[in-house]
């Protein structure tokens, strides 16, 4: 098991992901990946998903990875790894590659919770050796904040935008680490930039574990959550305090919630910093906003509920 | 020393990938194709292969994962039908566009709705622009030979492209032919070590691979790879001289048969070309000078070599078991019009559909287009250009 690693470790080591970049300031994004890899002891190889991650990080003549990296298309980042991952395991076993290497996929939640879900269900179902990591930041940002399966009850998107007769998205989102974790996968785990210990504990265990793991890290968006551009840690975590976005990891099947507000925060002050969810602070809406307030209870509710299974 | 076996187009097939023994194939089920996997599959399982097989949930991710396997650096296969390389579709051209050196046979069938598991050309014909080099094939032999020679030509270092070996689904997958297998041994001196290039897991020398690339350079980016299609030819020659001085048997961009100094002529793809060659034979016995001419490496299409080996015809019929709706003429009458067009004297052409969804292609519906070729040459009357055969009205 990979030793815990201090802070001032961490600042000693090289930025894998090069500045430079052209993501939005204030994105979540760069700050998620620049935490992973500095988490990582050993060499990593990426593939990332189309989605604002890879437009902004490899135009060519100039890449900001400093590892090695591979874009296919969108709804693939898992099968084209799984690709990698094998070509690995077959050169190793004819003695052409000595080295220990680890795989790591980047998908932002329309390339991981809808379009890409097969090719990231059949992978971890076939039990490559690889961490895939989704930065959800709750809709198709890359292409203008369209609706996805992630997100959250009553945004406003530009494809289910909040009008006279819709209050923005009707649906709940999508438990996507909930589906991965029912893979029976030995690592699934939920984590947030702004516990980046937390973010780096998982990280180093996942990667610790062979077989497939599964990470889901929230990743503000400013532009999509209409919020200011230096809000990226502060929204990220009101979600983790409100319990919008719990800290937890299931790992051989035990759940374990890894961080418990100390005073769980109503979820107004998450979604109110947000342009995004302004539609639901009218005074008609306050049916909604009880209606969002009751999901992220029974969830809280469940997930400790699912723990207390395990600890007893 | 040969050997001579009697095997359907699968099994030759899975054999040739056997005896080549790449790094990695992903493979998913689909008819007519399924068997030939599943035999490569038994292969892995028995130790005779050094390959790691990824069992994919879809062609789609099939496809995704030969890229990521190619990328990383060592020779990669997959092989697919109908639906699945429809939906290979859009990472087809990726794989292409990253001129990655991908191999697969492609077992020729329709194209649903409807839903239909018999031969017919259109999937293979869907993908005739995805940049892919395709290398079509008569028989078994021809199946076994060009899954031999596919690795040569594109991992070859002034190409660096994917390449699907066509055999029609059915009559040549299913069918029992004799055929002769090379050595093992000789099959792997052929092809040869995989040769990496900007491997993925060199982690000495990280490489980005899938750049976007934007208006400025996009187009030069392509410009390039339409120049790496010009150098095909010459490589598939080169590789066919090499692979008759192992085999004896011998290959060209097409095959002419009795061509030379016809003056009515067929241009037909695979299997049927076989009964073509019967009724041609037919008709030569009764002194009328007819002929054929086969394509083989049909993308890139060697145009100026096809209208040179066509254009003294008096009549031409290219018989096409796909059509191109929406188009006037069916996919490879396309290709053999703009090869004539140079031309001031060049034949009358007509097109014919036939076959499709497995359609039997009989002896007679060779007669009918040859009769209707003589006359044509005789009198200059074309009653139609375009038609479907073999069809109830």
């Amino acid at each position: 098991m990979a030793k815990p690693v201090t802070l001032k470790e961490l600042s000693k080591k090289e930025i894998l992901f090069a500045s430079g970049h052209r993501l939005c300031a204030g994105c979540g994004a760069p700050i998620i990946v620049k935490m992973v890899l500095l988490a990582s002891d050993y060499p990593l190889i990426a593939a990332n998903a189309t989605g604002c991650l890879e437009v902004s990080s490899c135009i060519s003549d100039y890449t900001a990875w400093k590892i090695p990296w591979i874009h296919n298309a969108f709804e693939n980042a898992a099968a084209t790894l799984s690709g990698v991952e094998t070509m690995y395991r077959s050169l190793k076993k004819q003695g052409k590659i000595d080295k220990d290497i680890k795989f790591i996929a980047f998908g932002g939640d329309g390339g991981t919770y809808d379009i890409g879900l097969q090719s990231l269900s059949g992978a971890m179902e076939r039990g490559h050796d690889m961490l895939y990591i989704c930065y959800d930041n709750g809709a198709y940002m890359n292409t203008g904040i369209q609706r996805s399966s992630a997100t959250p009850l009553g945004a406003d998107t530009t494809t289910r935008p909040a009008g006279s007769v819709v209050p923005g998205k009707t649906e709940q989102r999508k438990n996507l680490t909930k589906i991965m974790a029912a893979h029976n996968i030995p690592y699934a785990a939920q984590a947030s930039p702004s516990h980046w210990a937390d973010l780096v504990r998982k990280v180093r265990k996942a990667l610790d574990i062979p077989g497939p793991k599964f990470m889901n890290i929230i990743s503000p968006c400013n532009r999509g959550w209409r919020s200011r551009t230096d809000d990226a840690i502060m929204l990220s975590r009101l979600a983790v305090e409100t319990c919008y976005w719990p800290l937890y990891e299931i790992e051989n099947g035990v759940t374990k919630i890894t961080f418990k507000p100390r005073e769980k925060k109503p979820i107004i002050d998450f979604l109110k910093p947000q342009g995004r969810f302004k539609h639901l602070f009218k005074p008609d809406a306050e049916d909604f906003l009880k209606r969002i307030q009751d999901d992220i209870d029974k969830e809280w509710e469940r997930l400790q509920k699912e723990e207390a299974c395990f600890s007893s | 020393m040969a050997k001579i076996v009697a095997v359907t187009g699968n099994e030759a097939v899975a054999n040739a990938l056997r005896q080549v023994n790449p790094d990695v194939c992903a493979a998913y089920p689909i008819t007519p194709q399924t068997d030939m996997m599943q035999r490569f599959s038994g292969f892995v399982s028995d130790g005779k292969v050094k390959t790691e097989i990824i069992l994919v949930e879809s062609e789609h991710s099939s496809m995704s994962a030969c890229v990521g396997a190619s990328a990383a650096g060592g020779r990669v296969i997959t092989a697919t039908s109908s639906q699945g390389l429809a939906l290979m579709n859009e990472i087809l051209y990726i794989a292409s566009g990253t001129r990655l050196p991908i191999v697969m046979p492609v077992v020729n069938r329709a194209l649903s709705a409807p839903l239909n598991i018999h031969g017919d050309h259109s999937d293979a014909m869907g993908a005739r622009d995805s940049g892919w080099i395709q290398l079509w094939s008569e028989n078994a032999q021809e199946a076994y030979d060009n899954t031999i020679q596919a690795f040569r030509i594109a991992e070859h270092m002034d190409i660096r492209l994917p390449v699907m070996i066509c055999l029609d689904g059915f009559i040549i997958s299913h069918s029992i032919e004799r055929i002769e297998y090379l050595e093992d041994e000789q099959v792997q001196n052929f092809v040869g070590e995989f040769k990496q290039l900007y491997p993925l897991l060199d982690l000495a020398h990280p490489v980005s691979y899938g750049p976007l690339i934007l208006p400025d350079y996009y187009m030069e980016f392509r410009k390039a790879q339409a120049e790496v299609n010009t150098k095909v030819p010459e490589v598939v020659l080169d590789v066919a001289a090499d692979f008759e001085k192992i085999s004896g048997r011998k290959y060209g961009l097409f095959e002419t048969y009795r061509l030379e100094d016809a003056e009515i002529g067929i241009v037909i793809l695979n299997s049927a070309a076989g009964t073509t060659k019967d009724v041609i034979d037919e008709f030569r016995n009764k002194g009328i000078k007819a002929g054929l001419l086969k394509p083989r490496l049909y993308r890139p299409f060697p145009y100026v070599e096809t209208g040179e080996a066509l254009k003294h015809l008096k009549a031409l019929c290219v018989l096409d078991r796909a059509d191109s709706f929406g188009s006037s003429f069916s996919p490879v009458y396309m290709d053999i019009a703009s090869s004539l067009y140079p031309y001031n004297d060049k034949p009358i052409l007509i097109n014919k559909i036939y076959g499709l969804g497995g359609r039997d292609y009989l002896p007679e519906h060779a007669e009918i287009v040859l009769n209707e070729l003589i006359d044509i040459a005789e009198t200059g009357n074309v009653k139609s250009y375009k038609e479907y055969i073999g069809v109830r009205e």
